[in-house]
């Protein structure tokens, strides 16, 4: 199903959680909402379910106004980052609860929930408590649940956010799977940039309850729109008043035109890349991304002068 | 060395401990069995089955009937208010429920004289209808549910802000209507608070003497709950009596606190 928010504004009480924000998810689509915490993505998601009721706006689906429906009646699968478990409930009864709630014939609830459980690596969990889960078990027990009702979108907010580094990268890689498997139109809120590059076909970065862009992460990487995006994306190196990526940037030792004068502070090398730290004539700092064998070949070392020519360039109109 | 000494302390904090506890608590109710039933079970069993100890015993399950279930939904409610609720003057309503722990129950019967008496606001009022408030049950069960109304909110107000929203916002998005929401997912996960909450209501009403006894006017075999009766019967140096109706308490309140667990488990193995 196609979501489209149209012109959405929320505040609480002084702060604007988000100003006029329009954005339209393609049906089947796997998007990231990115961006800082307290820019406005989770409140967009909520909006989106229904959980908060948007001050102007409307959000549709399918074409079709869902303002004035109620979370319960509309279709959603909503995972929360701290899971939002049943805690009085196993996790058999956790996952049956939407259908218990649909009032589904008793055999069949049984077979959904245990072919959910295959499915998140839960089978053989069905009579445990929340309590005697890890995290991401939990998570998944939290996603199978939402998935029991078939629900026409899945949203789920920072899902991986409170797990840590190792389980987070194998849920990553998990939902991607999921999605191909299991191709609802889902919407997940991130601020890990990483995350959103690799699972997201379609990205929306959200700063101060504004969009900044929306595209693929292609798109968002080589074709930022804004300096915010370009920052929040990749890395990024400012020489004068071109924004560039610290790969794009060819270190030279002679003059060069077009160059920018710079000396070394620092050589890190890095598996096969060496990064060099250094500062422009005017003060302001630099990094420079350079093959090991550019760095040895070169004999880079702290205090020397080098010249900077930015191969490929970012300029944005001035807001 | 060192050993012994922490185990000498450890062993004279116990027996402090177990003195306390016995000198003042195990010694005193142990000594009401005794005594009620010194004169012999036929004797005990005699003075709580005359008319008057039964009708005081029927008078307390009326008030425990009455005010625990009201106190228990109206708990339930302000608590779910206070917690979840955004409105102005929410200190100043939790501190209201807050005034039955903090004035003595005598004050509260004399109050609720002045409100529901004869020469009270509602006084006059009342009279013309026909009802009868104090010096009589429904004055009783006013003071009753007073005294007894903060233990619910106190118990599951703090429970409430733990679980938090998020297990009912899941809920909702499942398809659950706020009656589902409130039935399959906050009562469950606040049930130790709101039981609790009614153990402690229920223990206060079977207890409560100062304001009952202000409101009541003490009439034997009328307005008499059984804590009226035992005092009555102490009065008149009928100590079995008084004694034994104390036990007869006693085994309410054990009574209450059994069938609740019972309750409870019951509840988890559906």
């Amino acid at each position: 199903m196609a979501i489209e928010v149209r012109n959405v504004s929320k505040a609480f009480g002084d702060f604007q959680a988000l100003d006029d924000v329009s954005v339209v998810v393609p049906d089947g689509s796997l998007t990231a909402l990115l961006g800082p915490s307290g820019g406005g993505k989770s409140t967009l998601l909520r909006v989106i379910a229904g959980l908060e009721s948007a001050d102007a706006g409307e959000v549709f689906f399918d074409g079709t106004s869902v303002s004035g429906v109620a979370p319960q009646h509309r279709d959603v699968g909503f995972v929360f980052q701290h899971y939002a478990a049943f805690k009085h409930m196993t996790v058999r009864d956790n996952v049956a609860f939407g259908l218990k709630i649909r009032k589904k014939p008793k055999a069949e609830i049984a077979e959904r929930v245990e072919e959910l459980l295959r499915l998140v690596h839960l089978d053989g969990f069905a009579s445990r408590y929340p309590a005697q889960l890890s995290g991401g078990q939990r998570q998944r027990m939290a996603l199978a649940r939402a998935l029991a009702v078939e629900p026409k979108v899945l949203l789920l907010d920072e899902p991986f956010g409170a797990l840590d580094a190792k389980v987070r990268k194998e849920l990553r890689d998990w939902l991607r799977r999921l999605h191909d498997e299991v191709p609802v139109t889902t919407v997940f809120v991130t601020h890990d940039q990483e995350e959103a590059l690799e699972v997201a076909e379609q990205i929306v970065v959200i700063n101060e309850g504004r969009i900044e862009q929306a595209g693929s992460p292609e798109e968002l990487y080589e074709d930022p729109a804004t300096p915010f995006v370009m920052g929040f994306v990749g890395p990024v190196a400012k020489l004068g008043e071109v924004y560039v990526r610290p790969h794009d940037i060819d270190l030279e030792l002679e003059p060069v035109d077009g160059g920018y004068e710079a000396q070394i502070e620092h050589v890190a090398r890095v598996g096969f890349e060496a990064r060099v730290e250094a500062h422009l004539a005017d003060g302001a700092p630099v990094s420079v991304l350079v093959t090991r064998h550019q760095a040895a070949e070169q004999e880079l070392e702290p205090g020397q002068i080098i010249w900077l020519r930015p191969h490929r360039v970012h300029e944005f109109a001035v807001a | 060395m060192r050993a012994d000494q922490s185990r000498a302390t450890r062993l004279t904090l116990r027996t402090i401990a177990l003195l306390y506890l016995g000198l003042l608590v195990a010694v005193p109710v142990g000594m009401v069995f005794y005594n009620a039933f010194s004169d012999g079970l036929a004797a005990a069993w005699a003075s709580v089955t005359t008319p008057e100890a039964q009708h005081a015993f029927w008078l307390t399950i009326v008030m425990v009937a009455i005010a625990v279930p009201l106190n228990t939904i109206f708990g339930i409610t302000a608590a779910l208010s206070l917690v979840r609720g955004r409105w102005r003057g929410k200190t100043i309503v939790s501190a209201l429920i807050d005034v039955p722990f903090a004035v003595s129950p005598v004050v509260v019967g004399l109050a609720l004289i002045l409100v529901y008496g004869r020469q009270g606001w509602f006084g006059g009022w009342l009279t013309e209808h026909g009802i009868q408030v104090i010096f009589s049950v429904p004055g009783m069960v006013i003071a009753t549910i007073f005294v007894s109304l903060p233990f619910v909110v106190r118990e599951v107000v703090p429970v409430l802000r733990e679980i938090g929203t998020e297990q009912e916002q899941a809920a909702l998005t499942l398809g659950a209507s706020p009656a589902q929401v409130f039935w399959r997912i906050t009562l469950p996960a606040i049930r130790w608070g709101v039981a609790y909450g009614v153990i402690l209501t229920t223990a206060r009403a079977l207890g409560e003497y100062g304001a009952v006894a202000v409101v009541s006017g003490k009439i034997v075999g009328e307005t008499q709950t059984l804590t009226l009766h035992v005092e009555e019967q102490f009065q008149q140096f009928d100590l079995t009596g008084a004694y034994a109706a104390s036990v007869v308490l006693a085994l309410i309140a054990v009574f209450v606190i059994l069938s609740m667990n019972l309750l409870d488990r019951r509840k988890e193995k559906s």
